[in-house]
């Protein structure tokens, strides 16, 4: 008998497999957190002892913190992997986006377009990423192989139906597909995954002393892509990330987890969802569904 | 702290019922019992419910997420959600129980191990409990637990309960159902569900979380090695200049290195060389394993191709079979119509050649003399491929007995068959 890791492994490389038989030009949307780790993680161990049939898609805010970048460039490294950069400050420069302004401005928004602006040059026809229906309600909805139109919009009222492990790949010139490989995983079996695999993570995710302030009863790291207001006072905290996103929006854990045993023990105690840390997340009750009918991760 | 539970098991189910028998109810329950639903998510329910106008919190909010769904207050489409015990985790495949959603049952039934199908106490068993059985018994999922809800409602009755497990099994007598269990629960104030109920002692029974959490699920590698191959591995690398695996999934039974396998539809046999799950090089492996197959001889394999044990008992290689099939679309199923075929890891071109009738999804009546079929329809026919397909029956093999039916204009998925 199979245990729960096990299934969900083996779904996962076949998924992946799928992708690498169904698709011309896949890719995987990378952006050095733990989902995307196992995502890259268990595409290596689905073509080994062949190289990653895919490219790494690194979408670039410009404001990500220092060690995530170390860690996606000693991965590509190990696995002899291609990685291709999509950077938002390009499509600030070349006029594609205008930045937001004001205390909450983030860039997480505007790398929908550079994300679609690097599928169209790259002629991406799938990108892999490391969603999970737990996640967000939204995501609970959307299939293994989510359909994109010519525009890389999702319509989730239209969506093909999936059943079995049969995966219709099949679509006209201009669309693309999101892949989401690990969709039944839950943030639980992702961190005992990565402990039973003994995979590396970027050093945040461990925790470490950093500068921080406090927003609406969040922890955000106080880096210069954060304007703060007079009364936000920057204090030293020992501090870890639950997900690593851009740092604009990542809220930081209080914590004294120093180990994978240490951060699983602490995600099964947790009351908060790790989403919960996400301010991308807070504009509204449907602010995930709205940026994926974009063309959102 | 342990370090979570690395050992657990995975059980995948699909619960069926319309809105008033209590669904959202029941799964909010087990999600917020079993601490699956966090404090974040619970205050956004809460705050969304009092928005509407809702007096109790609405814990379909919680699986309907879509905006259309929580604006016009109902489920579109099919959630799944997760949960896990200390003994197992738990996928729900939560499907919108009306007549029109027929294919989102059945897209959730796909997956499933098992069944729950919800009844109202006050209501007992109506038309939609059996066509929920009768979808479960056509996807072939072996277990059924049928839940009497809003027992409260009915005194705890020990009488309605009985005669309810009476009524629901007279009629389903004529379905090929597998096994059913029955359990009378109140999902709104819990009995049954986590705990036993402390109102109805006497049920003798496990209450339903705990049934979940114990119930055999089917996992038999007796049956013969099937495994149909998805992309052909070769490394362009000095170290393994020579390598030439078959990945894929095996679909069924258990393989060896040194066993003997053919290769259908070509017919070539070969001898198993070596078996790797990543860089591990393994001896044996069974159904549900992701691996790689590297065979003695250099012959042409490739996607599509299945590896199959080879000994008297094979699959069938043919271009006409007969199946049932369900209808998910507007456009309907026509006679001759060329559609793209989606079977295991193949696709063909196909038509249909005949509708020899139609399921009355209701009274699962048959219904002849039928030209076309529209959304949400059930119905056996008979499909025409331009190549040949490898195939078993689906209440055999369903990996090797499922198929989809593809628009070669859209692309869209129009249909789901299971052989016969």
């Amino acid at each position: 008998m199979k245990t729960h890791l096990q299934e969900l492994e083996a779904e996962s490389i076949y998924i992946l497999r799928e992708v690498a038989a169904q698709f011309q030009r896949p890719a995987i949307l990378f952006s050095g957190g733990k989902d995307s780790i196992v995502v890259t993680h268990l595409a290596y161990k689905a073509f080994y002892p062949a190289r990653l049939p895919f490219p790494l898609v690194h979408i670039d805010t410009g404001h990500n913190f220092r060690e995530t970048l170390e860690y996606r460039d000693a991965l590509v490294q190990r696995l002899g992997a291609e990685l291709i950069v999509g950077s938002v400050q390009e499509s600030i420069d070349t006029g594609r986006v205008k930045e937001e302004t004001g205390f909450n401005a983030s860039r997480n928004a505007l790398q929908t377009t550079t994300l679609l602006d690097t599928i169209e040059r790259h002629k991406f026809d799938a990108c892999i990423g490391g969603a999970r229906r737990d996640e967000e309600k939204a995501r609970a909805k959307e299939r293994i192989f989510s359909h994109r139109d010519d525009f890389g919009q999702w319509n989730p009222k239209n969506q093909r139906p999936e059943l079995w492990n049969i995966f219709n790949g099949r679509k006209n010139m201009g669309e693309h597909f999101r892949v989401f490989p690990i969709s039944n995983w839950t943030e639980m079996d992702v961190w005992q995954y990565i402990l039973q695999e003994k995979i590396e993570l970027p050093s945040l995710y461990y925790t470490h002393k950093r500068k921080v302030f406090q927003r609406d009863g969040q922890w955000l790291a106080a880096e210069d892509c954060i304007r703060r207001r007079p009364e936000e006072v920057v204090v030293e905290k020992e501090v870890r990330c639950r997900t690593i996103g851009d740092i604009t929006c990542t809220g930081l854990t209080l914590s004294t987890a120093h180990s994978l045993e240490d951060i699983v023990a602490e995600i099964a105690a947790t009351r908060v969802t790790e989403r919960g840390g996400r301010a991308d997340d807070k504009r509204s009750e449907t602010a995930m569904e709205d940026r994926k009918k974009q063309g959102y991760f | 702290m342990n370090n979570g539970y690395l050992d657990m098991q995975l059980l995948r189910f699909t619960t069926a019922g319309s809105v008033d028998d209590g669904k959202s109810t029941l799964i909010g329950r087990l999600l917020y019992d079993s601490k699956s639903i966090f404090e974040d998510q619970m205050e956004a329910v809460e705050s969304a419910s009092k928005s509407r106008g809702n007096e109790e919190v609405n814990l379909a909010l919680l699986t309907d997420g879509l905006r259309a769904e929580r604006e016009q207050g109902i489920t579109i489409d099919v959630a799944y959600r997760y949960f896990a015990t200390p003994r197992r985790k738990f996928i729900i495949a939560d499907t919108p129980g009306h007549i029109e959603y027929t294919r989102n049952m059945v897209t959730g039934a796909s997956t499933a191990d098992l069944a729950v199908i919800l009844v109202d106490a006050r209501h007992g068993i109506m038309e939609q409990t059996i066509r929920h059985s009768y979808v479960a018994a056509l996807l072939a999922i072996k277990q059924i637990v049928v839940c009497v809800n809003k027992m409260d409602l009915v005194d705890f009755s020990e009488d309605v309960f009985a005669k309810i497990v009476a009524d629901y099994k007279a009629m389903s007598a004529h379905l090929p159902i597998g096994k059913v269990d029955f359990i009378p629960i109140s999902a709104k104030l819990g009995d049954n569900v986590v705990n036993k109920s402390a109102n109805m002692q006497w049920f003798n029974g496990k209450p339903l979380l705990e049934f979940l959490e114990t119930v055999e699920i089917q996992n038999d590698t007796e049956e013969a090695f099937r495994m149909a191959v998805q992309y052909v591995i070769r490394p362009i690398s000095d170290k393994y200049a020579d390598f030439r695996g078959y990945a894929g999934r095996i679909a069924s039974g258990k393989v060896k290195v040194g066993d003997s396998v053919r290769v259908l539809p070509s017919g070539q046999t070969s001898v198993v060389a070596s078996l790797w799950f990543a860089d591990k090089q393994l001896t044996e492996a069974v159904e549900g394993d992701s691996v790689t197959v590297c065979l003695k001889d250099d012959i042409d394999i490739s996607r599509g191709d299945v590896l199959c044990a080879d000994n008297g008992n094979m699959p069938e290689v043919g271009q006409a079979m007969s199946l049932n099939i369900c209808w998910f679309r507007e456009t309907p199923l026509q006679l001759g119509k060329r559609y793209i075929v989606r079977h295991a890891t193949q696709e063909v071109v196909g038509m249909f050649k005949a509708i020899d009738y139609k399921i009355d999804i209701n009274s699962q009546d048959k219904i002849a003399d039928i030209s076309q079929l529209i959304m949400n329809d059930i119905a056996h026919v008979q499909l025409k491929t331009a190549s040949p397909l490898v195939f078993e029956p689906y209440h055999t093999n369903k990996v090797m007995g499922s198929l989809i039916i593809v628009d070669p204009d859209t692309n869209d998925t129009l249909g789901a068959g299971m052989i016969d």
